[in-house]
């Protein structure tokens, strides 16, 4: 009745190819974008900045430039977490280095040094596939959490190696560090995700995105009709890389403000945000902020009912926790196997359709 | 400056805005993961102490404390969560027992006017409480633990450790390498060999570490582990049959959790402390009638005495001390955590406020000031029994190396405060 694309007439291609062709999706992104940049910040408090919006945000860049790797070109990726550090690590090399250099350019400048670094570990996908590409990127993760353990140089020589940010500023409005108001760092976040999602967004759809998912679903054939691997390959991990380094760049610089390389930026994280877009679905831009928002919201959420609403001792709760998410991982998985994005994409479908099927 | 003044002082009224029942003590524990077997008897003496002293004694100066208990598994992403979601409650003091939330808590603590109080772990040039305004560290830190073990090396070697090796065993983060620094010193001004062997969290891989022990055969091996880590180290040290006695953790690694794996071939394990260990205490008295056999124990309730035990019921002590102080100075029995900051910093422990509190002999004697945040730095050594399945005290509480520490901690806080523009305070 409402979501149709019937009586919605497009005039031009540039109509007819626009992202949201349906009115009514059309019409709800943009209230989306609105509540996200005109109503939160002025509502945000700490807690919803610290505990719920900012880790979403972050997470949800990550699944996006995880899932152009695997979802789009179908190189499975476990070095999520270590190229999440070399942003994290080259934003504070930078944050130190040009103190009076704008936080935007700094977190845009750790993604593309995250980009060549991603481009180099990305070189053996062009001999290697499936598992074995897998333990390549494997080794590029304890390979580059080591390198800034190791290496003094990369976290300043300070004692302890940790990582800290200092404060920074964009126009006067200060980003990073304790100072930095809560809604500042939300919008700082929010703005890089749009801009990463539209970009993403945009080249899913075009000539670059369509190599990806050629190459993913059949290389052989891909190379036949003319696709060239190597610069599909390397391009999906050089913008995969992009984006996961900005994401980590975020990570440290506004939402922790202190990294321990070896507990922030280890296996787990890799895992997570290969997990995000698995539950969130593979191949989808919806789907990697579905994923983000499940596996970052779920376990507060639980946590917020379990532990400050029942009164349930804590640990219980840390443990039911993890059945929890686990069982809910497993139920969709077999209920849903092509994740969150899938259940949307059912759903939009009797939409249209809805009040008459037929 | 004035905008860091303002902020501070809208996080103060903010904070204390709330409901002002209770004194806040959050408590950011972790009963799960890999180190929950370190978290778990921590906890349940924090939140046993001020059970006793709301049983006992109606609270704080007549005020009940609450503790608030927040699961944080260690992990620094829930320490925020924890961290966020509690300091609206009117917090006055945060303990995180994790060297990694205190990194990220010293920044967030100072600009919301919180202060923190991180026993024996942590960031050490805390110490310098002009720099560190709302971080505290007494009554001791990890340089003086590092201090302390090669003091006490020092002693049972005559004053010489000339050509000795020592072995660093170490958990591979900020936690684990704080020591280091210092050891490098110390090793340049006493002549001996420093080796550090780093071990990955959570710490159950260390045949490697410990096949490098067996073939560079050190004379000494000290320990900064802490979890799973530190059984595991017990029983490598075991398998590759190195002795006992020259093997000396720091007080993370001294819990009976530790050794009890190994069994018989943890005997004569050593680690340093800074506080008493056992339950031979009056207080004990008032814990068994007021709070267990009333059935008010944390948690499962059969932590009680153990050395971690010990060390909860001695912070939640240390917190409740100053407390108090800050009801003294500020005249008021429901303080803000701005007066508890100020009860922190003008605190004292004697030996005959310890013995009057139920706990003689229980730790150093020491006193806070603004130019000195971690107290007096005595740090004692206690050794493990494992036919008897009990620490006793070996070594009593005693002076560490201030000539080395002093300037190392100067040098650390000062490029702190110039990283963040700090004028210090004293």
């Amino acid at each position: 009745m409402f979501y149709r694309e019937a009586g919605d007439f497009k005039v031009s291609y540039v109509d007819d190819s626009q992202t949201f062709p349906i009115k009514f999706d059309r019409y709800r992104y943009y209230v989306v974008l609105a509540v996200a940049f005109g109503i939160i910040p002025f509502i945000i408090n700490d807690y919803w900045a610290n505990a719920l919006l900012l880790p979403f945000l972050i997470y949800a860049i990550a699944a996006i430039g995880l899932n152009i790797l695997v979802g789009y070109c179908g190189q499975v990726s476990l070095g999520t977490g270590g190229f999440m550090a070399v942003g994290a690590y080259a934003c504070y090399k930078l944050m130190t280095a040009f103190p009076d250099v704008s936080m935007f350019i700094h977190v845009i400048l750790a993604g593309g040094i995250t980009a060549i670094v991603g481009v180099l570990f990305g070189l053996p996908s062009l001999r290697i596939k499936g598992f074995y590409l897998a333990v390549a990127t494997l080794a590029a993760q304890f390979f580059l959490v080591w390198l800034f353990n190791r290496v003094p140089w990369f976290y300043n020589y300070s004692a302890s190696g940790q990582i800290n940010a200092p404060e920074r500023d964009v126009f006067g409005i200060i980003i990073t560090g304790p100072n930095a108001p809560a809604w500042a760092t939300y919008v700082f976040c929010l703005i890089f995700l749009t801009l990463c999602a539209v970009v993403a967004r945009n080249l899913t759809r075009g000539t670059t995105g369509r190599t990806w998912m050629a190459i993913r679903d059949m290389d052989i054939a891909a190379e036949i009709i003319g696709v060239n691997p190597l610069k599909a390959k390397l391009t999906a991990f050089a913008v995969s890389s992009f984006f996961v380094g900005i994401s980590g760049a975020l990570f440290f610089a506004v939402y922790l403000g202190a990294v321990e390389v070896g507990e922030v930026f280890g296996i787990q994280k890799s895992f997570l945000v290969l997990f995000m877009i698995i539950i969130g679905g593979l191949g989808s831009i919806f789907g990697s902020f579905a994923g983000a928002a499940f596996l970052v919201l779920l376990p507060v959420v639980l946590k917020v009912v379990g532990a400050d609403w029942m009164g349930w001792p804590t640990d219980i709760v840390a443990h039911l926790q993890l059945v929890i998410v686990g069982a809910l991982i497993i139920l969709f998985l077999i209920l849903e196997p092509h994740g969150l994005a899938q259940l949307w994409r059912v759903a939009k479908e009797k939409l249209r359709l809805w009040p008459f099927p037929h | 400056m004035k905008t860091k003044l303002a902020t501070m002082a809208l996080g103060a009224v903010m904070a204390a805005g709330p409901v002002m029942a209770d004194l806040v003590f959050p408590s950011l524990s972790y009963r799960t993961g890999p180190y929950a077997a370190g978290g778990i008897p921590f906890a349940d003496g924090y939140a046993d102490y001020f059970t006793l002293l709301n049983e006992r004694d109606g609270g704080i100066g007549g005020v009940p404390a609450k503790v608030i208990e927040c699961e944080t598994g260690y992990n620094t992403e829930k320490g925020v969560e924890c961290y966020e979601s509690t300091k609206g409650e009117g917090a006055l003091v945060y303990q995180p027992l994790s060297t990694g939330i205190t990194y990220q808590l010293i920044p967030k603590t100072t600009a919301d006017g919180i202060p923190m109080h991180t026993m024996g772990y942590g960031r050490t040039s805390a110490k310098n409480g002009g720099v560190f305004s709302h971080t505290f560290n007494y009554p001791a830190n990890y340089w003086d633990g590092a201090s302390g073990a090669i003091n006490y090396l020092l002693e049972e070697n005559g004053g010489d450790l000339n050509g000795k090796k020592v072995a660093l065993v170490y958990h591979n983060s900020a936690y684990g390498k704080e020591p280091i620094r210092t050891l490098e010193e110390l090793s340049k001004k006493h002549g001996f060999e420093l080796v550090a062997l780093p071990v990955d969290h959570p710490g159950q891989e260390q045949k490697s570490q410990w096949l490098q022990i067996r073939r560079d055969k050190p004379d000494y091996v000290l320990m900064w582990g802490w979890g799973v880590m530190n059984q595991v180290a017990v029983q490598e040290a075991a398998n590759i049959r190195f002795p006992m006695e020259n093997f000396i953790g720091i007080w993370w690694s001294g819990s009976e959790n530790d050794v009890l794996p190994a069994g018989e071939a943890a005997n004569g394990y050593k680690a340093l402390t800074f506080h008493n260990v056992g339950s031979d205490f009056p207080l004990y008295d008032d814990l068994n009638k007021y709070v267990i056999d009333a059935g008010k124990a944390a948690g499962a309730g059969d932590q009680v005495g153990t050395v971690l035990y010990n060390r909860g019921l001695y912070a939640a002590m240390l917190a409740a001390e100053a407390a108090k102080k800050a009801q003294e100075i500020s005249g008021n029995a429901e303080i803000t955590p701005a007066d508890m900051r100020d009860g922190m910093e003008a605190l004292e422990i004697t030996e005959a406020k310890m013995s009057e509190l139920g706990l003689p002999n229980f730790g150093p004697t020491f006193s806070v000031s603004c130019e000195n945040h971690g107290g007096d730095a005595l740090v004692g050594v206690t050794q493990w029994d494992a036919a008897t399945k009990t620490w006793s005290l070996i070594s009593e509480f005693k002076p560490t190396d201030g000539d080395v520490i002093g300037p190392l901690i100067t040098e650390d806080s000062s490029a702190y405060a110039a990283e963040n523009n700090i004028d210090p305070r004293c």
